[in-house]
């Protein structure tokens, strides 16, 4: 069974992207900052990680996507949040310029349904 | 020293050559000003001119006289309001009608120095108008300071009201869509997540009054002798079923009356602040330990818990507006992260201190101290 990392800084947020991810039939692992995802990545190597942007700092899962890439360049990551929403800043990961500076492999809105992000899930990890 | 660059406007060369060797040597300082200003002039004979002068150079001072050659000062005048060029003018005039002064004024002119004019006239304007910009300066500046930080402050509420909704939105929907079962059973788990979310927000609503109620400042403080060992016990017991839920147990120490003066419902934030966090942040099955003491220091409420404690590094943060510390252990906690910036401010206004000392895993101990009356 692959293995996601999943990490978010709101618990609820946390337990509903796992409750996805295990009825999708992957296995979860959960962290709650970039802090506990970076000491998971000792112990770990995860499928696929999914990250929210905004937690301890307003930059933390460009940070942790940056260093699961620095660690497994071959492990996806997306990056999932409602900074949007919040303050009207667009992230895009069409370009090869968005590319050089944000190290993600997909870069998706809050709020996303949940067959959405199987087949985003999907896509990457080639099933 | 700072130096302000005065724009003397005038037809008569006297006046001009005049302004500047009273000026040359003259400063102005007050003493809640952190620097003193001396004056650097440019002079120019007509209207036009001076509005050459003031498009290319920074100006802060114009000493504008009316009844120029070609455009009138009054025309200088409604330009530079017009630009919306930070200067004060003064005008300068031997002709001053009523009409006139009306006009200026309508316009901006800082005052009227009639002409002519004693050196000691010309400073004592001088010194009138240096303060007026200063203060019109320094109050824009903290006027802009304030906005930034309320505008911070409003971009973080307004993040951790979303939070909740959100979360509370994504189990509807899984509920909504029957993604977990048939049964309502299946679903308690979001249930009560739901709820402890919408507990939460309806703190945080309440932590916000509190805190508008300190910083406007508007609430007259009904300030009485309050026995804080009473308020301390009072707390304790509106704490007691929550920590029967947690199995925690609290103990009190402090059998007389200790009374300081201040505000009561300021006390009682206070403790309940500091207990209900001893009570949340701890384990099951700990212990809190109160007690209200009069040390050689002051008059002193501790707090002391067994529960999950804090590295330095998160007892830095602590007293920080929405400064909430995350990982693992707290995840499940519900606050608002604006009770113990409550803390703080009420602490402050009444001449208090607060200490903490804690380690992860053995507990958090916090003091507040008053002084003694």
């Amino acid at each position: 069974m692959k293995t996601i990392l999943l990490v978010d800084d709101d618990p609820d947020q946390l337990e509903q992207l796992k409750f996805q991810v295990i009825r999708f039939g992957y296995h979860p692992v959960t962290a709650c900052s970039q802090k506990e995802g970076e000491l998971l990545l000792e112990e770990i190597t995860p499928d696929l990680a999914i990250i929210d942007l905004m937690m301890e700092n307003q930059d933390s899962g460009f940070i942790l996507s940056y260093r699961i890439k620095q660690k497994f360049p071959q492990v996806p990551v997306i990056i999932i949040t409602a900074v949007t929403a919040e303050c009207g800043m667009k992230f895009s990961l069409e370009t090869e310029d968005d590319k050089r500076w944000i190290k993600a492999d997909k870069y998706i809105e809050k709020g996303i349904r949940p067959d959405q992000l199987h087949r985003e899930i999907n896509k990457l990890l080639k099933v | 020293m700072s130096i302000l660059n005065v724009l003397v406007v005038d037809d008569e060369p006297g006046i001009r050559t005049g302004v500047t060797r009273v000026l040359r040597n003259f400063t102005v300082g007050f003493p809640f000003m952190d620097d003193d200003f001396s004056f650097r002039t440019l002079e120019t004979g007509s209207g036009e001119e001076a509005i050459e002068i003031l498009e290319r150079e920074p100006v802060d001072i114009v000493l504008l006289d009316n009844k120029l050659p070609g455009i009138y000062g009054i025309e200088v005048l409604e330009y530079i309001r017009q630009q919306e060029y930070d200067i004060q003018v003064m005008m300068i005039t031997s002709h001053a009608s009523l009409d006139l002064a009306v006009k200026a004024t309508n316009n901006g002119a800082y005052n009227f120095v009639p002409k002519p004019f004693t050196p000691q006239e010309l400073k004592a304007a001088m010194e009138s108008i240096t303060k007026h910009l200063y203060l019109r300066r320094m109050t824009r500046k903290l006027n802009e300071q304030g906005k930034q930080v309320r505008f911070q402050f409003l971009s973080v509420l307004s993040h951790e009201l979303k939070s909740p909704i959100n979360a509370i939105e994504g189990y509807l929907k899984i509920m909504q869509e029957k993604q977990a079962g048939e049964a309502i059973e299946d679903y308690q788990g979001m249930i009560s997540r739901s709820l402890e979310r919408i507990k939460g927000m309806r703190g945080l609503i309440m932590d916000l009054l509190d805190l508008t109620r300190i910083e406007s400042g508007k609430k007259k403080r009904n300030i009485i002798p309050v026995d804080i060992t009473e308020l301390a016990r009072m707390a304790m017991h509106s704490m007691e079923p929550m920590a029967i839920q947690k199995s925690v147990k609290i103990h009190f120490t402090g059998d007389q009356p200790i009374y300081i003066h201040s505000d009561p419902s300021e006390m009682e934030i206070i403790l309940n602040n500091l207990l209900s966090n001893a009570v949340k942040y701890n384990r099951e099955g700990g212990e809190v330990f109160v007690s209200v003491e009069e040390k050689p220091q002051g008059i002193t409420v501790d707090v002391k818990d067994t529960g999950i404690g804090m590295d330095d590094a998160e007892v830095g943060e602590l007293f920080k507006e929405f400064v909430r510390i995350r990982n693992s252990k707290t995840k499940d906690i519900t606050g608002s992260g604006l009770g113990l910036s409550i803390v703080k401010k009420l602490t402050d206004l009444n001449h208090g201190a607060i200490r903490v000392s804690s380690r992860p895993d053995q507990g958090s101990h916090f003091s507040v101290i008053f002084p003694r009356e």
